[in-house]
């Protein structure tokens, strides 16, 4: 007879196998980081920039420039740069982040040569024409509008300005921002940061010989941008410490974000503070989410987590609550923050954690690309593959003591930030 | 290509299994043939409501999520008008632990009243958070009762309000899992790091066991074809006017149901796309246009919704997007035009049998809709789609007659 109540068997997670990239270069340098694994006959080719030449004036102008690379170069118009990539059945995607800025192509292997060309064009010959750009800033200014009204949005822009100020991480874009971008701006930083030496290669998928040679002959020569730059470098202070409310009288739920400015990736503490995080808030079995979810019903979510960016790192608790209990989700949250530092955690609750973390990481080297993925993070952290290890090393070992030598460290509630957006 | 294995078991439920042994993980994905369409009015939100109360611990296991995570895995689901859906991923070697939990909770659940309560106030709190609390959140309360008046594809799958889900009461709960969880009405996949025989094995040991169960018989009410303009006007405290239109299209198992789907690639897909270009670049009257389908198992909706740009009356706004809609129905697709959106669903595709839990969810929808093959074939019936037909299609469905028409105008405006 069957006994249901017994667990099966299992096995905790002991060898998860990273998949190192090959590095390559093209006859001018650029460095290119391929993981060439996977069954499809499929690929995709990312160009990294570092963001430079940071102007607090101008907080648009990366982004615009990001975002409006694929809409007009001195051979295609904008329709026709889509057009031919849709043809092709690829995928132009452009990506804007806080410390790098991206595009990617995704294709089938057997229209690599056509999309090729196309994206050399877009990265070499882009004129952001005037009126590519006025639609941007309309609908843009549009988008934000509607992006407002919505209590999580204001709670994250309001949190991220609070603790990073004008810097690029934090700076606080407003409708009127969108109004004053200058055509002039976008081609100055086009022409900075778009160009050889500041560029990286990451590809993923199948990618032989054939397909190098081929990124090489139209990627391998001098470019056409060549301006200045410098990349950009932030140092924060201290963040503020207190509360920012935001009324929105007609709220049903309220939005909460609080935090503080952290270590980042480089820190040899960063593993650790990962480990009292999932346990704090980084899992559906996280306390936040058992207590303020699962016990109280206060919220159809909460988490918490740490997060690594070049010049800073920053750790945030959020949630979105019933307006009527938002005081009472407040005082738990103080709540679980206070026990994970008085009281150390239970070898049961913590080895459920371990499991859990090391099972995670084993299911996030799904394919290809998520390789890839990895070894960016590591790469842009100036870390390698060490990194990983004792990553895995420490959420094997970490004990009960350390976790919460780690919460007295790091959670100091009183210096954090708070911002409610919504009624109290 | 997603090979597969397929068996059944004796008590009705049927099993797929797809080796792929370029992952240490394996996916175990039960869809059960149940959704939003199979509530009754007055109780709607159930399906989903009682997804969440399938992780509140079952009969002999009183908790569901942490069990899995001590074996390393993670689990969620998602609940539609046709079907609700659980998936859990983990180490392969870890996967009887997801055998023994989804078992479990197909014999009985705990039916626990504190899990319940609180699962109501969840629910609740996900209504305020998805469909309240957001501009322009409630548009498909709206335009669901708008389009459908007599097929239970009226309500949302959160249901129709929040008192409904207030009401739920334990004999609910209990009577909708005799009649909906059961062997015969669902479909497990098996795949990742495994092999066909050690699943029998499992499938034998843990589920033969559950009784098969009454067969639930769908016995729908269809929708009566639409023949008269739908209007309605709500006014909100939005930044934006905006509009929905709604046609009905072929459910999901028909024959013409690609061609809707191609169709909306040729008027949305990505930024070479017929609305976005004309109406979004050249005559900039919306800031944000789409056209996307609802791929449902029974009469679908065929949607285009768009927000104004400042300044353009609604008349004006719709005037163009009916222009856009009038010549996909009165002349053919270039060859280019419909090579592009082939060859974009084929890349679709293929990208998507990078992920194994997609490829586990494919499978499984796939042999709902009857043959878990259908996956590996589906491109084909998009290759066989020509102009003429496109042109057809778009003829009988984009006409004023069928539409329903929701505007939703800021308040500033009413």
């Amino acid at each position: 007879m069957l006994n249901r109540t017994l667990i099966p068997e299992s096995r905790q997670v002991n060898d998860i196998n990273f998949i190192a990239p090959q590095k390559q270069e093209l006859a001018n340098g650029i460095k290119v980081f391929t993981v060439n694994a996977g069954k499809q006959e499929l690929v995709r080719i990312e160009f990294v920039f570092e963001n430079v030449n940071w102007d607090e004036s101008k907080p648009l102008q990366a982004i615009a420039v990001n975002h409006l690379i694929n809409n007009g170069t001195d051979k295609l118009t904008a329709r026709e740069i889509a057009d031919r990539v849709d043809y092709y059945g690829a995928f132009l995607q452009t990506d804007y982040g806080a410390d790098q800025s991206s595009i990617k192509i995704y294709t089938l292997n057997k229209h690599l040569g056509s999309v090729l060309p196309i994206l050399w064009s877009v990265l070499n010959e882009s004129i952001f024409p005037q009126q590519e750009l006025d639609i941007f800033k309309q609908n843009q200014q549009q988008s934000l509008k509607v992006s407002l009204q919505k209590n999580d949005f204001l709670a994250r822009k309001n949190f991220a300005h609070a603790i990073f100020g004008t810097s690029t991480y934090g700076s606080d874009i407003d409708v009127e921002d969108y109004q004053a971008i200058e055509r002039a701006d976008l081609v100055a930083y086009f022409s900075a940061a778009y160009k050889p030496e500041n560029c990286t290669i990451f590809v993923a998928g199948k990618f032989e010989a054939a397909e190098f040679d081929l990124l090489n002959a139209n990627f391998g020569m001098d470019w056409n941008n060549e301006a200045g730059s410098v990349i950009n470098q932030f140092s924060f202070e201290a963040s503020p410490k207190g509360e920012i409310f935001i009324e929105r009288a007609d709220a049903i739920q309220s939005a909460i974000r609080m935090g503080t400015l952290s270590i980042n990736r480089s820190h040899p503490d960063f593993a650790g503070f990962q480990v009292m995080n999932c346990l704090l808030g980084g899992y559906f079995g996280s306390r936040l989410m058992a207590n303020i979810r699962e016990d109280k019903g206060y919220t159809y979510g909460i988490g918490s987590a740490i997060v690594s960016l070049k010049d800073a790192g920053y750790f945030f608790i959020a949630t979105e609550v019933g307006a009527d209990v938002c005081t009472s989700a407040l005082n738990e949250i103080e709540k679980e923050i206070d026990l994970l530092k008085s009281e150390a955690v239970s070898e049961q609750e913590l080895s459920l954690v371990r499991s859990y973390m090391l099972g995670s990481m084993l299911g996030s080297l799904e394919n290809a690309f998520s390789h890839a993925d990895k070894f960016k993070n590591i790469y842009y952290s100036g870390l390698d593959y060490d990194y990983y290890d004792n990553y895995i090393h420490t959420v094997k070992s970490i004990t009960a003591e350390q976790v919460k030598a780690l919460a007295n460290k790091y959670l100091n509630t009183a210096d954090f930030t708070k911002v409610v957006v919504g009624k109290k | 290509m997603v090979d597969f294995n397929r068996f059944t078991l004796a008590n009705g439920l049927r099993v797929l299994v797809h080796e792929d042994d370029t992952t240490p993980m394996a996916v175990l994905n039960i869809l059960y043939d149940v959704g939003a369409r199979d509530e009754e009015e007055g109780k709607t939100g159930f399906a989903h409501l009682f997804e969440h109360l399938m992780f509140g611990g079952s009969v002999n296991i009183p908790v569901y999520d942490e069990p899995l995570q001590r074996v390393g895995g993670e689990n969620n689901a998602f609940t539609s008008n046709d079907i609700t859906n659980y998936y859990i991923t983990l180490p392969a070697t870890n996967i009887e632990t997801a055998f023994w939990l989804e078992s479990d909770r197909m014999l009985s659940l705990a039916f626990s009243e504190k899990s319940l309560e609180t699962q109501r106030n969840v629910v609740c709190e996900e209504f305020k958070q998805r469909y309240l609390n957001q501009p322009y959140g409630d548009v498909w309360l709206k335009l669901r009762p708008l389009a459908y008046k007599k097929h239970a594809y009226r309500w949302a799958t959160i249901g129709q309000d929040l008192a409904q889900i207030e009401n739920a009461s334990m004999e609910d709960v209990k009577a909708f899992f005799k009649k909906h969880y059961n062997p015969q009405n669902a479909i497990m996949v098996v795949g990742g790091n495994v092999k066909t025989e050690e699943i029998k094995l499992l499938a034998e040991k843990w589920f033969s066991p559950i009784p098969a169960g009454d067969k639930y018989v769908r016995d729908l009410v269809q929708e009566p074809a639409q023949t008269e303009a739908r209007k309605e006007t709500v006014t909100a405290n939005v930044p934006l006017n905006a509009f929905y239109l709604a046609f009905k299209m072929a459910a999901r198992r028909d024959a013409d149901y690609q061609v809707y789907d191609l169709l909306s690639d040729v008027l949305s897909q990505g930024q070479s796309s017929r609305l976005y270009n004309s109406l979004l670049k050249d005559q900039q009257l919306f800031s944000d246009i789409h056209a996307y389908i609802t791929s449902s198992l029974d009469e679908g909706l065929f949607v285009v919704e768009g927000k104004l740009s400042e300044g353009v009356t609604m008349e004006a706004a719709e005037k163009a997007v009916w222009a856009e809609l009038d010549k996909i129905a009165t002349e053919e697709v270039s060859q280019i035009e419909l090579t592009k959106v082939k060859n974009k669903s084929e890349s679709i595709m293929v990208f998507a049998e990078m992920s194994l839990l997609d490829k586990a969810m494919n499978l499984a929808y796939y042999e709902l809709l009857g043959d878990a093959n259908g996956l590996n074939t589906e491109i084909q019936k998009y290759l066989a789609v020509d102009a003429a037909k496109l042109l057809q299609v778009a003829k009988k469905t984009f006409v004023r007659e069928q539409c329903s028409t929701l505007y939703y105008l800021t308040s500033e405006n009413a």
